[in-house]
């Protein structure tokens, strides 16, 4: 097994991103971010775009930087810390992942758009309430060369502004069933495609599509028709990975914020960080973050060195992450008491990224399952 | 990871070989539990001749302490040497040939603390397991707060007086030695008045009581002192206490710290294994319960985390950075797993489980036993503590 330690370049990519996003997006960025109503800040993205982030996971031929997905976790967890938000997960680390694997010279243009910033990617998978891709129903009914869309996709992150859709639509066999899945690469603008934010707690970019009748060829696909889940399954590994180190982050930035108010806030002639009761409880979160961090850490490694044999890693790390963030969360908010419920104090943003980003891409359930099955039981 | 890290491959074929010449192939795969491992000590016996044989040519070897430099009895291995002989004798089943307290604290301690003669007339007995020793640290009134020991060496010109008890004193009724926190100071502020001493337990006065847990019997001991005479040297510059008197407690917690690693990491021998799917599918039905599977399942995640955790860790260790207070939350996290293990498993076996010894062995005698991880080395609220404290920062007022 390869070490879990930080290489020295890895440290260096930490430290730079940290850098880089204390100042150009703290918290307060994606409080002004919802005050104009946007998911993401374009001028924060672009910048991102110029550091070599967008061609994390891209080839050099494309103009990508192609550091690999522990790189692309690294960024992640630090994208979590302050709650950056941008298109970096769909676009960078899913788009990008399942469009290297396909190759072609259309594949390829995209992935240079990617990498240069100029194209922003937005995956439609999930139409029901739970992560759930195999159950899709979304059709794609044979019509002349090609096949029209019928539809609706819900909790499309980066939905209304992505340049371009990944589809994930139903060419064969039944919901439910793995095979007969297709996966579509479209622009968002194309006839028949209607987008409609919604208005989710944690102020990010998340859309409802419906689809009329969208007219898609053969050119469009991304893998091969009716085996869709295999296209998708890297680009769901790499996002899940992704969010799960973001989660991570967002976990640690809830307990930083959260000590840090421990040893500030003085009650009954004390600060209340002396108080045993509160001492156990953070040192029990801090065990928790340290855990997690391993599990996150594995999950890029394994992608990068054995990608096939990702599974039990990458659900092992967003079944964590998912865990670990919803309790700093939940006791960032309790440890600060009345003052963590406002809406002027930053703690209740980390709540509500946290349980947006536990429910993107499957959920604990879903991804300890996964571990189960792995497992062998 | 690099040659360097993983030990070079020469290593590992150098000790393949010494392993396949010396270690006699009956038992190779025999597997080690308390009647099988080998503690040696003055009133030692061998089970079998091949487990003497085995001990005897690791002990020439200096590879009963393969780490300890061969003045002391060692066989002076690096970090990775010593890696690459445990790696072999993994590989092959070749047991440890032997095990003992003098090994695992007292040997690091005097090595660390000791003065050259000390070493010199402690450490060979050790690796050549003819002197066993065991631990007197907690007092009946000196669990968590083992800084309050009571036990008094009073100071008599040429010789130590040395009154009172020691508790879960592991092994202290088959120890030859044992090395003890005592207080030599009774007015120094608590932390500052105690000595780290090296006594017989031949002496006159030293008697020992087995405890009985509520997991049966136990190795665990109440050792009394009576009036015992502990000399003050047992040879030119050898004195009877380690390290300065009065600073006993710089001694003993580097020993924990080496302690809580090792719970730490027994915990997770036990949870690395695939064996909780496997075991739990052969129970029939149990998986069909919906809130044992979920258990079994969060279980699994976290069980696999802390893995990784082990592994993080212990690569850092090797690259020099050291664990510091992480050894802490190795210790709380991996105890309090290995607790959550047994109850699963107990709950999963149902009325077959709460024999003493029924189809499945000694699980209820194993799960009762894990209660006692989470105290034992320091409880889990002692660990808290410390990783507030140190880690967390967070202030004490």
């Amino acid at each position: 097994m390869q070490s879990l330690l930080e290489t020295e370049d890895e440290t260096l990519l930490r430290d730079a991103a940290r850098g880089f996003l204390n100042d150009a997006s703290p918290v307060s960025a994606l409080r002004e971010n919802r005050e104009k109503e946007r998911g993401y800040d374009p001028a924060l993205w672009r910048e991102m775009a110029l550091m070599g982030w967008t061609g994390v996971l891209i080839g050099e031929d494309q103009g990508g930087a192609d550091m690999g997905h522990r790189a692309a976790g690294i960024l992640c967890e630090e994208m979590g810390t302050v709650l950056a938000a941008s298109p970096f997960i769909s676009t960078a680390v899913m788009a990008a992942s399942a469009l290297r694997n396909s190759a072609g010279e259309r594949a390829n243009q995209s992935l240079a758009g990617i990498a240069s910033g100029d194209l922003s990617y937005a995956l439609a998978i999930d139409e029901g309430a739970k992560f759930n891709p195999a159950g899709s129903a979304l059709e794609a009914q044979k019509s002349g060369n090609g096949y029209r869309l019928n539809g609706r996709k819900t909790f499309v992150a980066e939905g209304t502004t992505a340049d371009r859709l990944i589809v994930l639509a139903r060419t064969g066999g039944a919901a439910g069933e793995t095979a007969g899945l297709t996966l579509f690469d479209i622009e968002a603008d194309r006839a028949g495609l209607t987008r409609s934010g919604t208005t989710t707690v944690d102020s990010r970019d998340f859309a409802r599509i419906d689809l009329d009748g969208v007219e898609v060829t053969g050119d469009d696909i991304i893998g091969d028709l009716d085996n869709g889940l295999d296209a998708l399954q890297i680009a769901l590994r790499a996002g899940q990975a992704a969010i799960a180190a973001e989660l991570t982050g967002v976990a640690g930035g809830a307990y930083a914020m959260t000590v840090g108010y421990l040893k500030e806030r003085k009650q009954f002639g004390r600060t209340i960080g002396s108080f045993q009761a509160l001492q156990h409880r953070a040192a029990h979160l801090w065990s928790e973050i340290e855990v997690t961090a391993s599990a996150i850490a594995n999950a890029g490694r394994v992608l990068d060195t054995t990608p096939d044999e990702a599974a039990l890693a990458v659900s092992l790390a967003k079944a964590r992450a998912a865990s670990t963030a919803k309790l700093a969360v939940s006791e960032g908010v309790q440890m600060h008491g009345g003052i963590g419920m406002t809406d002027e104090y930053d703690i209740g943003f980390y709540m509500k990224r946290a349980r947006v980003g536990a429910e993107w891409l499957g959920d604990y359930g879903y991804h300890s399952a996964q571990v189960a099955a792995a497992r062998g039981f | 990871m690099t040659d360097a890290q993983a030990g070079t491959s020469g290593d590992h074929t150098r000790f393949a070989k010494w392993i396949a010449d010396n270690c006699p192939d009956t038992l190779l795969g025999m597997p080690i539990d308390d009647n099988t491992i080998v503690w040696g000590g003055r009133n030692w016996v061998f089970q079998r001749d091949d487990q003497r044989i085995w001990m005897e040519r690791a002990r020439d070897a200096g590879l009963t302490a393969p780490r300890w430099p061969t003045e002391y009895g060692g066989a002076g291995l690096t970090r990775e040497e010593e890696k690459a002989f445990r790696e072999e004798m993994n590989r092959v089943g070749a047991p440890t040939p032997l095990e003992s307290f003098g090994l695992w604290m007292l040997g690091p301690a005097l090595l660390e603390f000791g003065t050259e003669a000390q070493k010199k007339h402690f450490l060979p007995p050790i690796t050549r397991g003819e002197i066993r020793w065991c631990q007197g640290y907690s007092e009946p009134g000196a669990g968590s707060d083992l800084a309050n020991v009571q036990t008094k060496a009073e100071d008599m010109g040429d010789h130590w007086l040395v009154n009172g008890q020691k508790i879960w004193t592991s092994y202290a009724d088959k120890a030859d030695w044992i090395f003890a926190l005592v207080r030599t100071d009774r007015d120094a502020p608590k932390h500052l008045g105690i000595s780290f001493m090296l006594i017989d337990m031949n002496s006159p006065g030293v008697t020992t009581r087995p405890i009985r847990l509520i997991s049966g019997k136990s190795p665990f001991c109440e050792t009394f002192f009576d009036n015992v005479k502990v000399p003050k040297s047992y040879g030119e510059d050898i004195s009877s206490i380690v390290g300065t008197q009065n600073r006993g407690w710089d001694v003993a917690k580097h020993l924990l710290t080496h302690e809580r690693e090792m719970i730490g990491g027994g915990a997770r021998g036990l949870l690395g294994g695939r064996a909780l799917g496997t075991f739990l599918n052969s129970l029939d039905g149990v998986l069909d319960d919906p809130v044992t599977r979920s258990e079994a399942m969060q279980l699994e995640v976290d069980s696999l985390a802390f893995a990784l955790t082990m592994e993080r860790y212990k690569d850092q260790a090797k690259s020099g950075r050291g664990v510091g207070n992480a050894s802490a939350m190795l210790k709380y996290y991996g105890t309090e797993l290995n607790k959550r293990r047994y109850e699963l498993l107990m709950s999963a076996t149902g009325s077959e489980g709460v024999e003493w010894d029924g189809p499945h062995g000694p699980l209820a005698p194993e799960w009762l036993r894990t209660k006692a991880n989470s105290i034992e080395g320091g409880t889990s609220e002692v660990m808290l503590d410390i990783i507030a404290k140190r880690v967390l920062e967070l202030p004490s007022k």
